[in-house]
């Protein structure tokens, strides 16, 4: 499995893309092979302030429920419409069109606590 | 017998005029003038497309169905966390008896004291076996327990005044019931870490608890099988907070007349009648879900009560801090008989060696399905463990969900899967006691074979059932819930 080296990891398998003050936040392909395919999608409205490990979306498959986290603190300025409406994105392309939500970041926000691709390879190895 | 005939739906196969039997001419005076007896608003606007059937193929079609499914009558069924236990056919008997089955649940208390007596044993039975002296038989089963016992925290902080503590505490181990009970009941849910060791992660816990926590849910033994031997001290952390233990009982079946809630520190907690006590779950019911709690929180139980004054019963509705009813009348009296009765043939002794037998059970099934797959945690378990199938699925793409549909082909009920979610792949397995060893060796020796079967034939399982594998995507997707006429 292949995690792209540019984006940065949660432990709870969101991954964030950083694009000046703008985070792509969206679900490792891992997470997506282990709920299997999604069935259900709901995610944060736009203008919402979220905090670091708080829930801004929820992921269904046929096999269990998976809280979203925000992995770094912000205010949604974006969902994916297109996702939400057709799951096969999200099922197909995870780390491309498949992506969830937009945050614009708050300020001091923090990247430390989050995973490199080597070390989120070795959270999932064994798995 | 793959017998096909006559199982499509029973309106599909409704032909105008033909009926089962012809009802008596109705003698109600003015009957023909419907719209004069009922208000026109209440009157449906056409007539409702009921199936029209001839008596032999309403037979057909029904016993087909019921041959087509799998049953604790007809195969071995260790689907974990559910306690699938034999239903002994005497409690059939016996709750069939006309003196309580045909009782009407408004007849007056004087015409209902045998009822009476045996639901005031019932309580008395649970408390006993609980260690918690308070007893409600109403929730109609486990969830509703859970849901009634956190109305009765609420209401018990509301009168003394803490109406700040607003959390519930849940390990990530525990049902979805549990969360979800929290949420109705107006709490909000805090999840609590399992360690490596499948038990609550004591730092964590410590770092989540305080003043403003007012209940931890706990499952113990928890749903990896393990007994929590950390739990007294859990209880102690809680009540040093001022908050409240509640146990989930589902797995109640490992430690009857072992050990009991009450006395490792949990303040209330369900039962669930249908899987401990023998009441028939197949096809998702009748459950029966009592909570006992303790004595302070007796008012808050749900009225009425059976209460024994002198040599009488009678259901006492003088509660006026009850939270009110949860369910109409008694609860589920026909399960709640069962359990009595089985309560009643095993005794003390006979339902200590239930769980005795179901833990040895367990044990076994345990070593021998660990010959072929991962068992995370280690031994020993209690009544039930987890396994896993993710060295299936890394080196063949097999996952557990294909491992349970070929245990089908093999005339096995699957375990349950992918619970607990601290487990990937999961595959819970609950034999219960009554199993031999002969079925237990049958049953993993299937297991053993399955991990070793070419991964097509596994992925493209079962193979000899009607249905092969319904398309459950679809199914959630685009739900068709209701048959509506062409």
């Amino acid at each position: 499995m292949t995690n792209p080296t540019e984006l940065h990891y949660a432990p709870s398998h969101e991954w964030v893309k950083l694009d000046g003050d703008i985070a792509t936040i969206g679900v490792t392909k891992f997470a997506v092979e282990q709920l299997t395919e999604p069935t259900f999608l709901e995610l944060a409205k736009r203008g919402k302030s979220v905090k670091a490990a708080d829930e801004i979306g929820v992921i269904e498959s046929v096999k269990s429920t998976s809280s979203i986290y925000a992995p770094v603190p912000g205010e949604v300025v974006e969902v994916n419409q297109a996702a939400l409406e057709n799951l096969a994105l999200v099922n197909e392309d995870p780390f491309g069109a498949g992506w969830l939500v937009k945050l614009k970041l708050a300020p001091g926000a923090s990247f430390d606590h989050l995973m490199n691709a080597t070390q989120y390879n070795a959270q999932i190895a064994g798995h | 017998m793959n017998n096909t005939q006559s199982t499509g739906l029973i309106f599909e196969l409704s032909k105008s005029g033909r009926r089962c039997h012809r009802l008596p001419k109705c003698d109600v005076p003015n009957s023909a003038r419907i719209d004069q007896m009922i208000p026109k608003e209440y009157l449906a606007k056409q007539v409702l497309p009921l199936p029209e059937i001839g008596e032999i193929d309403l037979i057909r079609h029904f016993t087909n169905l019921s041959a087509r499914n799998m049953s604790i009558d007809t195969n071995f069924y260790p689907l974990g966390s559910c306690t699938m236990k034999y239903n002994p056919k005497r409690h059939e008997r016996i709750a069939a008896f006309p003196g309580f089955a045909n009782l009407h649940p408004l007849q007056d208390d004087d015409t209902i004291q045998g009822m009476l007596e045996l639901l005031h044993s019932m309580q008395e039975y649970l408390a006993e076996i609980s260690g918690l002296p308070a007893v409600s038989l109403q929730p109609a089963a486990g969830a509703q327990g859970e849901l009634t016992a956190l109305f009765v925290a609420a209401a018990y902080f509301r009168d003394k005044g803490e109406t700040h503590r607003r959390k519930v505490l849940v390990p990530d181990s525990a049902h979805g019931t549990n969360p979800a009970s929290a949420a109705l009941a107006g709490f909000d849910t805090i999840t609590i870490k399992s360690g490596a060791n499948g038990l609550v992660d004591l730092d964590d816990l410590k770092s989540k608890l305080g003043a403003d926590t007012a209940v931890f849910m706990i499952t113990n033994p928890n749903t990896l099988g393990l007994f929590e031997t950390q739990i007294q001290e859990i209880t102690e952390l809680l009540h040093a907070q001022g908050a409240l233990v509640y146990l989930d009982g589902a797995n109640m079946n490992a430690i009857l007349g072992i050990t009991r809630p009450g006395d490792f520190g949990a303040d209330m907690q369900h039962y669930n009648v249908h899987k401990t006590f023998t009441g028939p779950h197949g096809g998702g019911g009748p459950g029966s879900g009592p909570i006992a709690v303790r004595d302070y929180l007796a008012k808050y139980l749900p009225a009425p009560i059976v209460v024994k004054e002198g040599d009488r019963f009678r259901l006492n509705y003088n509660m006026p801090q009850s939270i009110g009813r949860v369910r109409s009348f008694f609860g589920t009296i026909g399960i709640l008989f069962r359990g009595y009765c089985y309560i009643r043939t095993l005794g003390p002794d006979g339902l200590k060696q239930v769980s005795e037998h179901a833990v040895l059970n367990a044990n076994y099934l345990r070593a021998r399905v660990s010959e072929g797959y991962e068992v995370p945690h280690a031994g020993p378990c209690m009544h039930e463990f987890v396994a896993s199938a993710r060295k299936l699925l890394r080196e063949k793409k097999v996952r557990a969900m294909d491992v349970c549909k070929r245990l089908l082909d093999y005339g096995f009920h699957a375990p349950t899967v992918y619970f607990p979610m601290v487990v990937s792949e999961a595959l819970m397995f609950e034999p219960t006691e009554t199993e031999s060893k002969e079925t237990l060796d049958a049953f993993a020796e299937v297991m053993l074979k399955i991990a070793n079967e070419d991964p097509e034939v596994l992925r493209t399982a079962p193979h000899t059932h009607i249905i092969s594998r319904p398309d459950e995507v679809k199914a959630a997707k685009e739900p068709v819930l209701r048959w509506t006429k062409a």
